[in-house]
C-alpha cells in the first residue's frame, strides 16, 4: 500500500469517508438518546388543521382545502410547470415504450429508419421516464406538499420557475443528442454528459429554494412525508455527481459505479419521494393519522441504511468482487425489514377506512401505488437470492419487476399526487370526476396484464437459459407470447396516459362563467 | 430551531458509507487483481473503438451481455459462450458494457465463435436471412444495396437466395464488425507474473 503517491491518495479518501460515515453515525446515535428521534405520537397530526381529524379532504373549493389555500398556491406556476410538462413527457415516453414493445415482437417495424432503430427508442424510452417524467413529477408533488408540511411558502420562486425551464431544456437536448450519438453509453446514464450538467444546475435551483423554506419552519416536528423529501434531496445530488465523474471509472470498477447509480436512483430518489407522498396523502384522505408513527422511523431509517449498499444485486454472477455482491444480497433481504413496517403502516390505515376509495379516486391511486410497492419490494428481494436471481438474471422477468416497481408504485403514486394537487392550485374541481376514475382503471388493468404476463415469460426464459441441453433459440421462442400481451398492457397504459392529459389540460382551462364575469 | 438537520446528517452519512463499500473499497481490491493479470482482451485498435461507438449508439447493449457466468449460475459455457468473464477482461474497456439483458446471446467470445466477417454482415443488413427465428433488428440503413450479375465492388456480398442482389458495407459497418472481431475473451486467464516467464 505505501508504494505510489496515488495510492496513498486513496487511503487517504478511504480513511475520509469511513470517518463521515461513522460521524454520521454517532451524531444519529446522540440524537436518538437526547430523544429527538423519537417522536410524540401526536406529530402524527400535524398535517392536519384545525378540526381536520375525522374528516377527508376531497373537494378543493370546501372550507377546509381555504385553509391551505396560500401555502398551496405559494408557488403555483413553477409548481404547475413541472406537472404539465412531466406529463407530456409521460406521453410521449410511453409512446417510444410501445414502439420498443412491439419492436419486440415485430423486428422490422419501423426498422429500415436509422432514427427508429431499437436501440435509439429504447434509451430514449428509459431516460425520458427517468428524467422527464419520474423526476420532475416527483419534484412537483414534493415542492407542492413541503409548504403545507413546514408551514412557509416556497422560497425563491422565479428560481424554481427557472430550474423547471432548465431542466426541461436538459432532458429535450439529451434526448435529440442520443438520437445523433451524443451518448455517454451507460444505462440510466445515458445523456451526454454537458446536458447532464444542466439537469444538476437545475436540480440544484430545485433544491437550494426547498431546503430554504425547510430552514424556515417553526415546526417542533417534521412530518415523515419530510424525512425522506430532505434525504432525497441530499442523495440524489451525490450520486449523479459521483457516477457521472467518468474520469473516475473505466473497465468493472465503472460497471460498479454504473449499477450502484442505477439502483440508487430507484432507491434513495425515486422510493423515497414516492413514500413521501403515500405518507402525506394517504392519512389526508382517509382524514385519520397514520397507523403507527412510531413504526414509520423504522420505516425511513430502515430504508436508509439498507437500500444504499444493495447496488451490486444488479450484476450477481458477473465479474465483480464475491464479497460485494453478497454484501448486496444480505442488504437486499434487510430490505424486507422497513418493507413490511411500511406496508403494515399504510395497509392498516387504509384498511380501517375503506370505504373513502368508494369516494375519492385519488386515494385508490394512492392505495393501489402503496400495494405494488410491497408486492414489487418483496420480489425484489426474492430475486435478489443468488439461486433465484440466477434464473431471472438477464431476463424480461426484471423488467417486468421494473415496471411493477416504477409503474405501479411510483408512477400510481405521481397520478394521485398530481390530481390532488391540481385543483387546489388552480383553485377549481375537475369537470369530469369520472375521466379520472377511468384513468385509474385502465392504468390499473395495464400494468397488471405487464407484469403479470411478461414476468412470467421471463421465468420461463431464466429457465431455459439455465438448461444446459436446451438453446438460446428456445428461450427466444418462449418468451414470444409474452411479449405480443405486453404490447396489449402496454397500449392500456398508453391510453390512460392520453386520458391524463386530456384530465389536465381541461382543469387548467378557465371556466366559461368566470371569464364572463 | 427545526429537527431537519438530523436527516440530513443521517443523509449525508448513510450515503458516504455507501460511497466508502460500493466506490473506494472495490476499486482498490479490483486494481489490485488487475495487477497481477494479462487481459485477454488486447487493446482496441481506432476502426475497434469506433465501431464500439456504434455498438453503443445503436443499443446492441440493450439486449446483448458481455458477461459469462459460472456453470454454477446458468447454462452460459453450454452454450458456447466462454468461460465465466474477470475483472482483467475488461481494463480496455470505457464506457464499460457489461449488459444485463439477454434477449440476444451473450457477445464476450463472438470473434472466436463467429468469425465470417460476411456472415456478420448479411447478418446486421436482415438477421432473418440467417436466423429465421430471429427477432433482432436489422440494420439496413449500414448497407447499400446493388444490382448487378458480378460483384459490384471489393467487399461487396452476395445476399443468399438471390443470384443478382448485393449489399456493399459501409464503413460503419465494418468497423462495427472490427470491433465484434476483437472480442475474444474466451482465452484462458494468465497471471502477468507467470506469462513473463
Ligand atoms: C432487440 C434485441 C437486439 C438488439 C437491439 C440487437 N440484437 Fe443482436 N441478437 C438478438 C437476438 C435475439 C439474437 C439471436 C438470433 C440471431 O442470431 O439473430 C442476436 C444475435 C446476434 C449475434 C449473433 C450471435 C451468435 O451467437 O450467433 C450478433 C453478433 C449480434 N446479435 C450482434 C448485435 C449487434 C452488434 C447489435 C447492435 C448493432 C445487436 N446485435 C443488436 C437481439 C438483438
Ligand atoms: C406504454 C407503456 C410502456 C411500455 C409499452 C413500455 C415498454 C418498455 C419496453 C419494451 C422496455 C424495454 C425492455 C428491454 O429492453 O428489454 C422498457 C424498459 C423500461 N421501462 Fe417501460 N414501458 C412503458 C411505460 C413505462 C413507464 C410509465 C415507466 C416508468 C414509470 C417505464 C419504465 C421503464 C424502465 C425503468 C425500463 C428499463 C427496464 C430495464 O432495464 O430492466 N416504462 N419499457
Ligand atoms: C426491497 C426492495 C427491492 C429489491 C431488493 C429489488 C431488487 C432488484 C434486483 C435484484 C434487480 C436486478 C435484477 C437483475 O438484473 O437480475 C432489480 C431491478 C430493478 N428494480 Fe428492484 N428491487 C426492489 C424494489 C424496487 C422498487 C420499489 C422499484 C421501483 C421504484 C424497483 C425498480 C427496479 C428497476 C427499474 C429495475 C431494473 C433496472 C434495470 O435493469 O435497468 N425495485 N431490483
Amino acid at each position: 500500500m505505501s508504494k505510489g503517491g496515488t495510492v496513498d491518495a486513496k487511503v487517504v479518501f478511504l480513511i475520509l469517508t469511513f470517518s463521515i460515515s461513522v460521524l454520521g453515525m454517532l451524531a444519529f446515535v446522540v440524537a436518538l438518546i437526547q430523544k429527538q428521534v423519537l417522536v410524540p405520537a401526536s406529530a402524527a397530526k400535524s398535517i392536519f388543521g384545525k378540526n381536520e381529524v375525522g374528516h377527508s379532504e376531497l373537494d378543493a373549493k370546501s372550507r377546509m382545502s381555504d385553509q391551505w389555500k396560500t401555502l398551496d398556491q405559494s408557488a403555483k406556476i413553477p409548481i404547475l410547470l413541472f406537472m404539465v410538462s412531466s406529463v407530456l413527457w409521460l406521453v410521449l415516453g410511453s409512446i417510444f415504450g410501445l414502439l420498443v414493445s412491439f419492436k419486440f415482437h415485430a423486428p422490422e417495424f419501423l426498422g429500415s429508419e436509422a432514427l427508429l432503430t431499437f436501440g435509439k427508442l429504447r434509451p430514449l424510452h428509459l431516460n425520458i421516464i427517468a428524467y422527464g417524467w419520474l423526476s420532475p413529477a416527483a419534484l412537483g408533488v414534493a415542492m407542492w406538499l413541503v409548504p403545507r408540511m413546514t408551514k412557509v411558502p416556497l422560497q425563491n420562486v422565479k428560481t424554481l420557475f427557472a430550474a423547471g425551464v432548465i431542466w426541461n431544456i436538459g432532458v429535450i437536448l439529451g434526448c435529440v443528442g442520443l438520437l445523433f450519438g451524443l451518448n455517454d453509453g451507460l444505462e440510466w446514464l445515458e445523456f451526454w454528459w454537458p446536458f447532464k450538467i444542466l439537469l444538476a444546475l437545475a436540480g440544484a435551483m430545485v433544491a437550494i429554494p426547498l431546503f430554504r423554506t425547510i430552514y424556515l419552519s417553526k415546526e417542533e416536528h417534521l412530518y415523515v412525508s419530510m424525512w425522506y423529501i430532505i434525504a432525497a434531496l441530499i442523495w440524489f445530488p451525490v450520486l449523479f455527481i459521483i457516477a457521472n465523474s467518468h474520469f473516475l471509472h473505466s473497465g468493472v470498477e465503472q460497471a460498479i459505479a454504473n449499477w450502484w447509480f442505477a439502483h440508487n436512483v430507484l432507491g434513495l430518489w425515486v422510493t423515497p419521494l414516492g413514500l413521501g407522498i403515500v405518507y402525506y396523502l394517504l392519512p389526508k384522505i382517509i382524514g385519520h393519522p397514520i397507523a403507527s408513527y412510531q413504526l414509520s422511523l423504522f420505516g425511513f431509517w430502515g430504508l436508509a441504511l439498507f437500500y444504499s449498499q444493495v447496488g451490486m444485486h444488479h450484476l450477481l454472477g458477473g465479474p465483480i468482487p464475491t464479497w460485494l455482491g453478497n454484501l448486496s444480497v444480505v442488504m437486499s433481504v434487510g430490505m424486507a425489514i422497513p418493507v413490511i413496517t411500511t406496508a403494515i403502516n399504510h395497509h392498516v390505515s387504509a384498511y380501517r377506512h375503506f370505504h373513502v376509495l368508494n369516494e375519492s379516486v385519488v386515494l385508490r391511486f394512492i392505495v393501489f401505488g402503496a400495494m405494488s410497492y410491497t408486492v414489487s419490494s418483496l420480489q425484489g428481494s426474492l430475486h435478489s437470492l443468488r439461486t433465484f436471481n440466477y434464473t431471472t438474471h438477464f431476463t424480461h422477468w426484471t423488467v417486468s419487476h421494473a415496471h411493477l416497481g416504477l409503474y405501479g408504485f411510483t408512477t400510481m403514486v405521481l397520478f394521485g399526487g398530481i390530481y390532488y394537487a391540481l385543483p387546489r392550485l388552480v383553485g377549481r374541481n375537475f369537470k369530469h370526476p369520472r375521466l379520472l376514475n377511468l384513468h385509474f382503471w385502465v392504468a390499473a388493468t395495464g400494468i397488471i396484464i405487464y407484469a403479470v404476463g411478461l414476468g412470467y415469460g421471463g421465468w420461463l426464459q431464466g429457465k431455459e437459459l439455465q438448461n444446459v441441453n436446451g438453446s438460446f433459440e428456445q428461450s427466444v421462442r418462449l418468451t414470444m407470447p409474452y411479449l405480443v400481451v405486453r404490447s396489449f398492457g402496454g397500449t392500456l397504459m398508453l391510453l390512460s396516459h392520453c386520458l391524463m392529459l386530456y384530465n389536465v389540460f381541461s382543469i387548467l382551462r378557465p371556466e366559461k362563467e368566470a371569464v364572463i364575469k | 430551531m427545526n429537527k431537519a438537520y438530523i436527516f440530513v446528517l443521517g443523509g449525508t452519512s448513510t450515503i458516504t458509507l455507501s460511497i466508502f463499500l460500493f466506490i473506494l473499497v472495490p476499486r482498490l481490491q479490483v486494481s489490485e487483481i488487475n495487477k497481477d493479470a494479462v487481459s485477454a482482451q488486447s487493446p482496441y485498435t481506432e476502426n475497434e473503438l469506433k465501431g464500439r461507438k456504434t455498438y453503443i449508439d445503436n443499443g446492441c447493449l440493450y439486449c446483448h451481455s458481455q458477461q459469462v457466468r459460472d456453470p454454477v449460475a446458468g447454462a452460459d459455457k453450454a452454450f458456447g459462450w466462454g468461460r465465466a468473464s474477470l475483472p482483467s477482461d475488461y481494463i480496455y474497456d470505457k464506457p464499460h458494457l457489461l449488459g444485463t439483458m439477454r434477449t440476444g446471446p451473450d457477445l464476450s467470445n463472438i470473434g472466436s465463435r463467429q468469425p465470417s466477417r460476411d456472415w456478420h454482415h448479411l447478418h446486421f443488413y436482415n438477421p432473418r436471412l440467417l436466423v429465421s427465428w430471429s427477432i433482432m433488428p436489422g440494420f439496413p440503413f449500414f448497407y447499400e444495396v446493388a444490382t448487378s450479375s458480378e460483384s459490384p465492388k471489393p467487399g461487396a456480398i452476395r445476399i443468399p437466395g438471390k443470384t443478382d442482389q448485393w449489399i456493399i458495407p459501409s464503413e460503419e459497418a465494418e468497423n462495427l464488425v472490427s470491433y465484434l472481431m476483437s472480442l475474444k475473451r474466451d482465452r484462458d486467464p494468465v497471471k502477468a507474473s507467470e506469462a513473463t516467464k
